[in-house]
């Protein structure tokens, strides 16, 4: 069983632990193949994974009892459009990304906003395991052990002034690896995602470096990419290199494609159908040929934690 | 090199041929060799092969009327069962494999997806064809069987229908099997036409003149 340490920050129980982890990723700025080679093991005792641990610590587990897709399955199926249409060959095209080094441009609404090096932003947020549902708009589910921290921490550090009401994030535009924005396909590139500053405050919502113990895969949107384990995965942006707070509902990338199939809010929702499909099951991506589909929950299997941010809010309109 | 199969032999190499997806198909799964989403993958095979089926019946018709060799009737019964046989894969694989049988979830998933409907459309043109399709339902029909049986030209721009309808839009497959059921159905149009006398001489001079022989008496 893995488990992971919510209530407590991860950093009060095993500081030195997370910060030997959070080194070993920095030190990728000198050799990246080192970082995807970090064992598992030492980067869970790192992260107080290790089983047990967390309860021993007297912490919470946050999707300690969903049972983690095979990682093998997960690095091999992704939505990353500026690559190919094809969820399993973008694996290996997305190995020609350049990570290194990567800065996140912090900018709009906000007090402190400027160029921040990727590696100083991860000193400063401990990092914690979050296993997420994770449920693309297709039809397909996962469930994902995430690596990452709470987009609030750093939002409230660069201290958002009353004036934001929205946070637009940008993914990586590299023409020169990723065929698909080069060639302007389908897409309005750079792929662009936005959330309302209550759902980008939500302690759900985090920003993720790492799965399964290690740092994340290319196609998994490395360096560090956006989760909203409520929202249908393209909310969940990859690869981001642009923060910034807003006054104006943002433009997002599938929604600008097709307005009246892909909504702002995009919230996980079986009562919602696509306008060409039902969204009431999904199928659970096990590995395996018999998994038969279960029903879709509402926001995700998460309206306990999310429910109240959208009130009386009409749903079917804001999809 | 001897090709001088007899027409019967041709009909079972077909049918070899022909059941050779499905082998392939059997091998990939027991291997486990389909991928993060393997029921996913055999909706694409199976969809896939019920669709090339579907445009080789299609062709069986319009080659009969360019070569003008009318053996060929028991060829398109062939491709049209095994079209069938293939949708009918494809349609079980979905309800047992993929649903599990679960009655509720397939209800909401079907009355909620349109491009499933596209889907049910056209298997149950292409099974009502498929029941149908012996010599004593062809000779209990009488020309009502004919009739009937153009239905086929409905199933198959309606398979491509369910198969765009599916996507989020890239389309670039599924046009190509738009531009052959397309071309297809507009040679039956053409020979349509060219079959009325007034209508006739619609296809060029310089590109062979008629299109088919001289029409049979209506
Ligand atoms: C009740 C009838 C049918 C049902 C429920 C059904 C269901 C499905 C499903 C679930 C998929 C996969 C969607 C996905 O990507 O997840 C699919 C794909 C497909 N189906 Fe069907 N189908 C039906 C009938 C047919 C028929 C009659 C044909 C052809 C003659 C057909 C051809 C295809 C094709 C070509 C694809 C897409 C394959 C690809 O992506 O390359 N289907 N169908």
């Amino acid at each position: 069983m893995r488990t992971s340490i919510p209530k407590i920050p991860a950093a009060e129980i095993t500081d030195e632990a997370v910060f030997a982890a959070r080194r070993a990723f920095l030190q990728g700025a000198a050799a990246t193949a080192a970082l995807n080679v970090m064992p598992i093991a030492a980067a869970a005792a790192a992260l107080n994974l290790v089983p047990g641990a967390a309860a021993a610590a007297g912490g919470k587990t946050i999707g300690g009892e969903l049972t983690p897709t095979p990682l093998r399955v997960v690095e091999n199926y992704t939505n990353y459009y500026e690559f190919t249409f094809n969820k399993e060959d973008a694996t290996r095209l997305a190995q020609r990304m350049v990570i290194e080094p990567w800065t996140v441009t912090i900018g709009g609404e906000a007090e402190k906003t400027g160029v921040f090096d990727l590696a100083d932003i991860l000193k400063n947020y401990p990092g914690q395991e979050r296993i997420y549902r994770f449920r693309c708009v297709e039809g397909w589910a996962m469930v994902v052990p995430w690596l990452g921290f709470p987009l609030a921490d750093l939002l409230k550090a660069v201290r958002p002034l009353s004036s934001a009401k929205y946070v637009r994030f940008v993914t990586a535009s590299q023409p020169d690896v990723m065929p698909k924005l080069a060639e302007n396909k389908m897409l309005h590139w750079p792929y662009e995602e936005g959330l309302r500053m209550d759902e980008a405050m939500h302690p759900l919502t985090i920003l993720a470096y790492g799965m399964y113990g290690k740092s994340l895969p290319k196609q998994n949107g490395a360096p560090l990419r956006l989760i909203v384990p409520w929202k249908y995965g393209f909310k969940s942006i990859k690869a981001i290199v642009k923060i910034e707070l807003t006054r104006e509902q943002p433009e997002t990338a599938w929604n600008r494609f097709a307005p009246h199939e892909y909504g702002f809010y995009a919230n996980v929702n079986p009562n919602v159908p696509h306008p060409r499909w039902s969204q009431s099951s999904e199928r659970v991506l096990s590995g395996g040929f018999f998994s038969p589909r279960r029903p879709t929950e509402l926001f995700n299997g998460y309206a306990e934690q999310v429910a109240s941010l959208y009130g009386s809010m009409n749903l079917r309109v804001n999809f | 090199m001897k090709l001088m199969l007899s027409a019967r032999q041709w009909w079972w190499l077909a049918l070899a041929a022909f059941c050779w997806p499905l082998l392939i198909l059997g091998v990939d799964i027991a291997n486990a060799n389909l991928g993060p989403d393997p029921v996913k993958a055999v909706h694409i095979r199976l969809g896939d092969w019920s669709l090339r089926l579907l445009c080789l019946t299609l062709t069986v018709t319009p080659l009969q009327t360019l070569t003008q060799w009318r053996g060929m009737a028991d060829f398109r019964q062939l491709f049209g069962l095994l079209t069938w046989f293939y949708a009918s894969l494809h349609v079980w694989v979905y309800l047992g494999v993929d649903q599990g049988w679960q009655w509720p979830l397939i209800a909401a998933d079907m009355a909620e997806s349109r491009y499933i409907w596209f889907g049910l459309l056209s298997y149950l043109i292409l099974l009502l064809l498929a029941l149908t399709s012996s010599v004593f339902a062809m000779r209990l029909l009488g020309r009502n069987w004919k009739r009937l049986h153009r239905y086929i030209y409905l199933a198959a721009p309606v398979a491509v229908l369910h198969y765009i309808w599916q996507l989020k839009g890239n389309l670039a497959v599924p046009a190509v099997y738009g531009l052959i059921v397309g071309g297809l159905l507009l040679f039956r149009v053409a020979s349509w036409l060219q079959g009325r006398p007034k209508l006739g001489q619609f296809w060029p001079r310089w590109a062979g003149g008629r299109l088919i022989q001289p029409a049979k008496p209506r």
